[in-house]
């Protein structure tokens, strides 16, 4: 009886969620009492009151809601009320867009730094200080001067996304092997077409594993930033459900952000294993 | 009552015993000067009296010579030839959309998810802003403050605020000053004071040292009636107990989490709590200000500037869906229609016990109190001078108010009141009135003397 071991892995995996489900249904059960009190008043109350319900729901009515939610999530009933797939368009979205910007500015620039060791020097201060703020302590300043809080969101994407990439691009072009950019000198290749033969390849897995680091703060940013601005995206949506004490919907939520942040990472290091080479 | 009477009724007295000229007696002006809002009919039939009575007035200018005509022909058939050769039909629908042309249709109104917030809600679902020409976005927002700042950064054409804070922002307390209006009142009473369960035995406010209690906003009506309410029974806000500012929601969840003891909040918030049952109505705050408003209805002096009509068709489209919120009949239908998670977002059977005032407090018992929440939006000037009397006495402003400057700068009533006029309605003939808080009678005329005569406030 021999398995493999990754599905001895999966085994356990699927173990431990079915043991961490069955807790989680035995402590949310409903230990309270039933109150007793009029039928006129109980209808008044609801179940949490009335049938000793606990407040927090069981892993069958977060399946349940979960597959309302799955079943049409594209709907869109105005402004305040759209189906998660459109939230979760949107947060994608605005995630997408800023981490562009981010990459468009955090790569050159890191290009410059690495490369050189006087901008390296002077940019450092900057950098060292700006890296370590809260993205959300932009969130006022950015409102305030942007003056459109779509566009706001997108600045505090861009601003937390940057310092990652930027700080492992200028690492990993700082670090390619002397040897590799005297070879080039001595075949007397030009500085752009050394940086885009040389430098970019030997740099590239180190830049990746930043944009990597990257998204993930993104990620992890746009729901907060959301949550602040309001409007649309999954942030939102948990404030929405927050504002409604929709504990359902806030796991819901919770499980769906985990799901896509781990596609993106996911994606980034699929790019990461096609640049990398063996050395 | 009305302002607009009937000149088709031939048995009109010509010269009447009030002021105004309009009512039969002084007593009759008086009791119609009081009601802000009085209830009007079928909407279409007001709009269409009122047009037809134009044109009545404008055939037949003279009185006695009006008066002939509907005796010798009748009023039903007087109507008839008028509509011959004036097209009252269409005339009534122009009315209806106002007379200027609309600078900007595409409007945004951000709200906050709470029943003060009903008029400019339902004005969506029930089609009232449609009615003005108005197309209008109701924009859910995450808390007072980005309210404040997406009205100010324009994201909104105007939006829902507590009452004191277009104040607050015109005075720049909290942000830089910018000149803000209040062209309605959005609700009356409607708040509460909840407390958790565990001080159902503890109701007398003298023993609530050291509790922590929770209101929404700094520039709020919660937070001045709280102060006050605990003032009253010796309890000095600052010193003697923490107020927290804490957004409603989590007001629910700090109160079961034990965090807090209990709060001043908006409704349904309150209705939630003991929904939840985790905690009980301990007084309604009209039991402190029977009429107090609570939230308003602001937007920029810049966008009146700039758009004057589309803000005439706002205030219009807002005073006509209070007028029909302040009727009990239509209170359940209401709650069905901002329940859902565009609105409210809450359940209907909430929505419903904040609306129609049947309620459960809590302790096991049902209560009926038909004027939990009432609507009137009237914006009282003395309201303003009010709320700036408690700005000071806690500290907010420092030095000396122009209290009436300021207050008739914010408080449109004058505008309020041609619009209402407008629709047929009945606006007040003075913006100040007096009114009483905690039984003590509050004079708008001396509001440093009122000011002077509180024993706790804070000391500056």
């Amino acid at each position: 009886m021999t398995f493999s071991l990754r599905f001895r892995a999966a085994l356990l995996s699927l173990l431990i969620l079915a043991a961490f489900l069955g807790v989680w249904h035995l402590a949310t059960r409903g230990t309270g009492t039933a109150a007793t009190m009029s039928p006129e008043y109980a209808k008044l109350m609801g179940l949490t009151a009335t049938a000793g319900k606990s407040a927090m729901p069981g892993p069958l009515d977060v399946g349940a809601k979960l597959w309302e939610h799955l079943r049409n999530p594209f709907y869109d009933n105005g402004p305040n009320d759209k189906g998660l797939g459109i939230q979760l368009a949107y947060s994608i979205a605005r995630v997408g867009i800023g981490y562009l910007l981010a990459v468009l500015v955090a790569i050159p620039l890191g290009f410059l730094i690495g490369m050189s060791p006087l901008m390296s020097r002077a940019l450092d201060p900057f950098i060292q200080v700006l890296k370590p703020i809260s993205p959300l302590a932009w969130m006022p300043l950015a409102l305030y001067t942007i003056k459109d809080s779509g566009l706001s969101a997108i600045f505090v994407i861009f601003i937390c996304a940057i310092w990652p990439m930027l700080l492992n691009t200028a690492f990993g072009v700082a670090a390619v092997r002397k040897e590799w950019i005297n070879v080039a000198r001595t075949l007397e290749v030009g500085h752009l077409r050394r940086a885009f033969t040389v430098i970019l390849p030997a740099a590239a897995p180190t830049i990746l594993t930043g944009m990597r680091i990257s998204i993930g703060i993104a990620w992890l940013v746009i729901v907060a930033a959301e949550m602040l601005v309001g409007g649309t995206g999954i942030g939102y949506f948990v404030w929405n459900e927050w504002n409604n004490l929709s504990i359902t919907n806030v796991i819901i939520a919770i499980l769906m952000i985990g799901v896509v942040g781990m596609i993106l990472d996911q994606i980034l290091a699929q790019c990461t294993r096609l640049v990398t080479f063996p050395e | 009552m009305s302002t607009f009477d009937n000149p088709f009724d031939p048995a009109r007295r010509l010269r009447s015993g009030c002021p105004c000229g309009q009512h039969a007696s002084a007593e009759e002006h008086d009791a119609a000067m009081q009601l802000a809002c009085a209830a009007p009919q079928d909407e279409a039939k007001r709009y269409e009296g009122v047009v037809a009575s134009a044109v009545m007035r404008a055939v037949f200018p003279k009185e006695i010579q009006r008066r002939a005509f509907l005796k010798s022909v009748g009023a039903s058939a007087a109507l008839g030839v008028l509509s011959q050769f004036f097209p009252i039909k269409m005339a009534t629908e122009v009315f209806a959309q106002g007379a200027g042309k609309l600078e900007k249709t595409d409007l945004k109104v951000g709200f906050i998810p709470i029943t003060c917030a009903t008029p400019i809600i339902m004005a969506d679902p029930l089609g009232f802003y449609q009615k003005q020409g108005l197309k209008v976005d109701v924009v859910k927002t995450a808390g007072w403050a980005v309210i404040r700042d997406k009205t100010i950064n324009k994201e909104y054409d105007a939006a829902h605020m507590l009452a004191p804070m277009p104040i607050a922002i015109s005075l720049g307390l909290g942000s830089t000053p910018i000149p803000y209006t209040v062209p309605a009142i959005e609700n009356i009473n409607g708040q509460g004071i909840t407390l958790a369960m565990k001080h159902k035995d503890r109701r007398d406010p003298k023993d609530w040292k050291g509790f922590k209690l929770a209101v929404p906003f700094d520039y709020s009506m919660h937070n001045y009636l709280l102060r006050y309410y605990l003032a009253e029974h010796g309890i000095d806000p600052d010193t003697d107990i923490q107020i927290r500012s804490v957004p409603p929601p989590e007001m629910v969840a700090n109160l079961r989490a034990d965090n807090i003891d209990g709060f001043l909040a908006p409704d349904n918030i309150c209705q939630r709590a003991i929904y939840d049952g985790v905690g009980f109505m301990h007084l309604l705050s009209k039991e402190i200000w029977d009429g107090h408003p609570c939230c308003s209805f602001a937007a920029s002096r810049e966008f009146i500037t700039t758009s004057p009509n589309s803000f005439a068709a706002l205030t219009r489209a807002i005073v006509d869906a209070t007028a029909y919120a302040s009727k009990p009949e239509n209170r359940k239908s209401i709650a069905e229609a901002i329940a859902p998670a565009a609105y409210l977002n809450a359940p209907p059977v909430v929505l419903e016990q904040v609306l129609t005032g049947t309620y459960a407090d809590g302790l096991g018992n049902i209560k009926v109190d038909p004027k939990r929440v009432e609507f009137d939006p009237f914006p009282w000037q003395s309201f303003a001078v009010w709320m700036m009397t408690q700005m000071q006495r806690w500290g907010q402003i420092k030095g000396d108010v122009d209290y009436k400057g300021v207050a008739e700068q914010i408080y449109l009533a004058a505008d309020t009141g041609k619009v209402m006029k407008e629709m047929g309605l009945t606006p007040p003939a003075s913006a100040y009135k007096s009114f009483q808080v905690m039984g003590k009678t509050f004079d708008p005329e001396k509001p440093k003397e009122y000011l002077a005569s509180f024993k706790i406030k804070k000391a500056t």
